[in-house]
């Protein structure tokens, strides 16, 4: 299956993939729009420190123990992609818990929100890919 | 506070209903430009730090940036212009040499816009390039001349050393140092891919990249870094450098805070230290020297590489040049004053040297008066800017042409010409390994191919259009160009008649 | 092969999944004394906030899990006995189910210690089953005039109160010990979260208990006396052993199982709430009553079932909860050395042991928690992080550059 890949050697710390992330699940028709005067709550985020940066965002892990532990079965695997029903979550933070990625976070409805492989929203392939300038997010199959 | 005479030069123009403030400009722009007001709210600028290279520009997401020359201006002057009168100021506040980079800016002709490439017509016939075979192949090297038979009459090989090109286009001279690691390697790799060669500069050879040994020509220049025998081996040809087009005359400076530990290993000399290239090589005063040169090298490598001399096109250029085919090189190149440089005293850059149209012109037929043209190849440099310069260059009597302005465009640079700061924001002229890390090798040698086989399908075309079928019966073929708006003497430097002849 | 699971909560669905990872057709046959489609027990406090639905809950899988998986849910039947010896599962009514392989996820059931008068308290329930949270949402109906007293206050009490607090004019919680949730936190944030519930209207009466109830009235051995409408018994909980006990299975404080989640009994298999774990926290065995345990569990004894050799040896006890917009979460042991972090909306304690951190409780900003979590599940050895940045907070930087790559780069 194809996944996000990320390789720190490449990025540049510009948090483009941030924006471009909320702006791909904002609904919205363009960046402006979406983000203007906006703090954006990413589903992909930066690390950075002493010149090392990265991103990180969810692995979707083929074993992965935040659909195991999800009291709601809110989340589940879509064809490969671990997928979350905001409708049924009930903002219990378990795979909070559980993710060793830290790749879960809070969305500004109670619900978690985590990476989908922009499968959900209207761009259909992930935004953070496209939206970094140095191939250190990479969408491909390894 | 002193007066600053100097106004900024750019303005930046924030389009503020579309700024998200994602602070993609502040974090990318090593000058310092951009940054972030947290009382207000919003991005600010100091524009006097810009240096237009759209690093910002480029990576906004939300394209709410221009910079825009500033309209602030002198009262006018035809004379005393405003870069004039800045330089004034500028050296008058600081007392130093005024440094520049890349090539020559200032308005002089360019000779490969007054040429144009003629077209066959009803009695001689076109060539569809995608129907027909199309050579853009083309070998490098001395030609013998004559063949050889030996008395059962089989062919005696008598050819020396040659380069194989699949494209007449070669990537030039620069030095690790001058440029990064990620860009050597972005040249390096796509010189493989395109079955071209890419050069490593004065700078020596990165460990990394003798796996590229056989698309590398390595540079022997004045101060002789990084220079040994593997190095020497490693190489598909050797080019000795006797002067470059940017900076005819003098030698080169790497300041020493940019030799770091690879660096420092690369070119052989202490972390740290100034790396000064004389201004001439201290063991070559006379032709007779530089074969001495020229044969050490062939020695030292056993005749198996052939050895290239890279002069600068300035006055006498043909009289130069067919020294340096006597010299016993098998190839000699020839930069032209709109060639670039890691970094160069604006006076040099900008008044000295020749356009590489005439020198190519007179060194070509110089050589051909002499008898002596098939003992060299002749390569030229020093502002190849298209498919279509390459062409003109072809046809005026190069053999190949040497590109790095193009190159380095490839790789995203935006001619800021603030090389020598070493803070270039798009990974290229820097060793600042935040900086490098912004050019991808695995983008840039693929923008690189891209751009050498787009202008390869390009000449195709215009070679087929003439007619011609290969890079071998079109070089030297001046009868296929003609000037426009050129004067008697330039026609006749350039060989060339005027359009409508 | 021919599969049984007794129970129908999330050890039975892990099982199921676990068994369909390795055989995808062996007839599987659930037997659950609820008439319930499969779900999430923790959900029945947010039903009751407002944050779920009953429809919602009983998606906890889809619909058509069972079909889809080929399973017989036999629901709203009771398993009576296991006859090992036999390999069947007898039903109260009297049918007898065969089985190859038998998964017992039977889970716990209320604890409700003897008190006196609590016979004459007529609107009462314990809160652990769907039909709890059906029964406590009846009798509060809609007035928003009833007062109600919680005996309990561990988790299942509190996420009761966060349930109903909203919805009720009085709300009164009562425990023995001197603090609230005394399994899961220390006394400072316990009091932290105290603090915080109490400011969202509820009272808590600690360090005290019922010492006689009458029918609106509890006179607590304290002398005093709390007045109520509904009551809830959320004391704990025992796990339903007595099925595993009969087919011979050894029992102690729960079934005990091995890291295949097999009980002593050859093809009986036990998982969730009612089966020991290993907590590498603690090196004990325990009951580790929480749903992703019962998940990996399950998911072992499937796989262990279903002929592939599988073992879940990285329990660690762990909890995620919020109380009214406040949020925690703990994991692992808290026995060490400790490194604190706190200031007024936040608490962090780590709790390091032998180079390993062993535990932590985070409430307030809990983001990445899951990070530490699995430096506690794997065991990884803290000189060979940066220490000090991930104390910070959880952050991968804290990672070799070779680990990150493996992270972020390979497929997991």
């Amino acid at each position: 299956m194809k996944r996000i890949y990320v390789n720190e050697k490449w990025c540049l710390g510009c948090h483009l993939c941030e924006y471009y992330c909320a702006f791909a699940n904002s609904g919205k028709s363009s960046m402006v729009k979406a983000l203007k005067d906006h703090k954006i709550a990413p589903r992909i985020r930066i690390e950075e420190r002493n010149n090392i940066s990265f991103a990180v965002n969810c692995r979707h892990c083929t074993d992965p123990l935040c659909v195991k532990g999800c009291i709601s079965g809110a989340l589940t695997i879509v064809d490969g992609a671990v997928q979350i029903d905001s409708d049924k979550c009930v903002g219990c933070y378990t795979c909070i818990l559980s993710c060793p990625y830290g790749a879960l976070s809070t969305s500004n409805e109670g619900a978690i929100q985590k990476c989908e492989l922009c499968a959900k929203n209207a761009f259909g392939q992930p935004m953070c890919v496209q939206g970094c300038p140095n191939k250190a997010i990479v969408y491909e199959e390894r | 506070m002193a007066i600053d005479f100097l106004y900024p030069q750019y303005e930046v123009v924030r389009n503020y209903d579309r700024c998200i403030c994602c602070r993609a400009c502040e974090r990318q722009c090593a000058n310092e430009v951009h940054f972030y007001d947290p009382e207000f709210q919003k991005m600010d600028v100091d524009e006097s730090k810009c240096v237009a290279c759209h690093r910002c520009v480029s990576l906004c997401p939300t394209r709410a940036l221009k910079i825009v020359k500033t309209n602030h201006t002198f009262k006018e002057n035809a004379n005393w212009t405003g870069k004039a009168i800045s330089e004034v100021y500028r050296q008058a506040g600081s007392g130093g040499v005024l440094l520049s980079s890349m090539g020559n800016p200032e308005p002089y002709p360019i000779y490969w816009d007054k040429i144009l490439i003629n077209a066959s017509q009803v009695t001689n016939p076109s060539i569809d390039p995608l129907r027909e075979p199309m050579e853009t192949r083309t070998f490098l090297g001395k030609k013998p001349g004559k063949i050889e038979r030996d008395k059962d009459g089989r062919l005696v090989p008598n050819l020396t050393p040659q380069l194989a090109l699949n494209v007449p286009v070669m990537f030039s001279a620069m030095s690790y140092g001058s440029i990064s690691y990620n860009a050597h390697e972005s040249l390096a790799r796509a010189a493989c891919a395109l079955g071209t060669y890419y050069n490593t500069g004065e700078g020596g050879l990165h460990q990394d990249f003798y796996k590229y040994g056989p698309h590398t020509i390595v540079q022997v220049a004045s101060g002789r870094f990084g220079v040994h025998k593997d190095y020497l081996e490693t190489g598909a040809a050797i080019e000795i450098k006797m002067g470059q087009g940017a900076k005819p005359g003098i030698g080169g400076h790497l300041p020493g805070h940019k030799v770091g530990p690879d660096i420092s290993r690369t070119r052989m000399i202490p972390e740290g230290t100034d790396a000064i290239s004389p201004a001439p090589h201290h063991d070559i005063y006379s032709i007779e020297d530089l074969r001495q040169l020229v044969f050490s090298l062939k020695e030292a490598t056993e005749y198996k590489k052939p050895v290239m001399v890279k002069i600068a096109a300035v006055h006498n250029v043909a009289a130069i040049a067919s020294g340096v085919a006597r010299s016993g090189a098998d190839i000699i190149c020839i930069d032209g004053y709109r060639g670039g440089t890691g970094a160069a005293p604006t006076r040099i850059r900008d008044n000295v040297g020749i356009p590489i149209e005439l020198a190519l012109a007179a060194v070509d037929q110089r050589l051909r008066d002499e008898g002596i043209r098939d003992q060299v190849s002749v390569v030229v440099g020093g502002s190849i800017r298209n498919s279509a310069d390459l062409l003109k260059a072809i046809a005026l009597g190069a053999d190949a042409c040497y590109i790095a302005t193009a190159a380095l465009l490839a790789l995203g640079c935006h001619l800021c010409r603030s090389c020598q700061t070493g803070k270039c924001n798009w990974g290229i002229a820097t060793q600042r390994p935040e900086l490098v890390k912004r050019l991808n090798p695995d983008i840039g040698s693929q923008r690189l191919i891209n751009l050498v086989t787009a202008w390869d399908h390009e000449l195709k075309e215009m070679m087929g259009g003439m007619g011609i079928n290969s890079i071998e019966a079109l070089r030297g073929n001046r009868l296929m160009l003609r000037g426009i708006g050129l004067n008697d003497r330039e026609l006749a430097i350039l060989g060339i008649k005027h359009a409508g002849e | 092969m021919n599969y049984v699971i007794i129970g129908n909560g999330t050890a039975a669905v892990g099982t199921i999944e676990g068994i369909r990872a390795v055989d995808p057709e062996g007839p599987i046959t659930v037997i659950s004394e609820e008439p319930y489609h499969v779900y999430g027990r923790p959900l029945i406090s947010y039903m009751l906030l407002g944050k779920t639905t009953e429809d919602k809950m009983l998606q906890y899988r889809p619909t058509d899990f069972y079909e889809k998986n080929g399973v017989r849910a036999l629901l709203g039947r009771k398993a009576a006995s296991i006859d090992a010896a036999a390999k069947t599962v007898v039903l109260e009514d009297g049918e007898k189910i065969p089985y190859d392989k038998l998964c017992i996820c039977t889970g716990s059931r209320p604890f409700v210690p003897p008190m006196a008068g609590l016979d004459m308290v007529e609107d009462k329930t314990s809160f652990m089953t769907l039909d709890d949270a059906k029964h406590l949402d009846a009798m509060l109906g809609t007035e928003h005039d009833k007062r109600v007293l919680i005996i309990g206050a561990g988790l299942i009490g509190l996420k009761c109160a966060e349930g109903i607090y909203q919805r009720v004019k009085e709300l009164t919680v009562i425990d023995l010990a001197p603090r609230i949730l005394p399994n899961v936190l220390t006394e400072v944030p316990a009091s932290i979260i105290q603090k915080h519930i109490e400011s969202k209207g509820v009272k808590f009466l600690l360090e005290d208990s019922v010492e006689q109830f009458e029918p609106h009235t509890a006179h607590l051995k304290s002398g005093k006396t709390v007045d109520f409408d509904v009551l809830v018994v959320a004391v704990g909980v025992r796990p339903n052993t007595e099925l595993a006990a009969g087919a011979g299975c050894e029992v102690n404080r729960g079934i005990v199982t091995d890291a295949r989640s097999a009980t002593t009994v050859p093809d009986i298999y036990a998982a969730g709430d009612c089966a020991i774990s290993h907590d590498i926290t603690a090196d004990t065995d325990r009951i580790l009553a929480i749903l992703p345990n019962a998940y990996m569990q399950g998911e072992t004894a499937g796989h262990n079932m279903a002929g592939d050799p599988h073992e879940f040896t990285k329990a660690v006890p762990m909890n995620a909860s919020g109380f009214m917009g406040l949020h925690m979460i703990t994991a692992g042991s808290y026995e060490g050395e400790t490194y604190l972090e706190q200031d007024e909306d936040h608490y962090k304690l780590l709790i390091t042991r032998d180079n390993h951190l062993v535990g932590f409780i985070m409430i307030g900003d809990v983001d990445r928690a899951g990070i530490y979590t699995s430096l506690i599940r794997e065991q990884t050895p803290l000189d060979t992080i940066d220490f000090d940045l991930i104390r910070e907070k959880p952050q991968l930087m804290a990672f070799s550059r070779a680990e990150r790559a493996k992270k972020l780069g390979g497929a997991h």
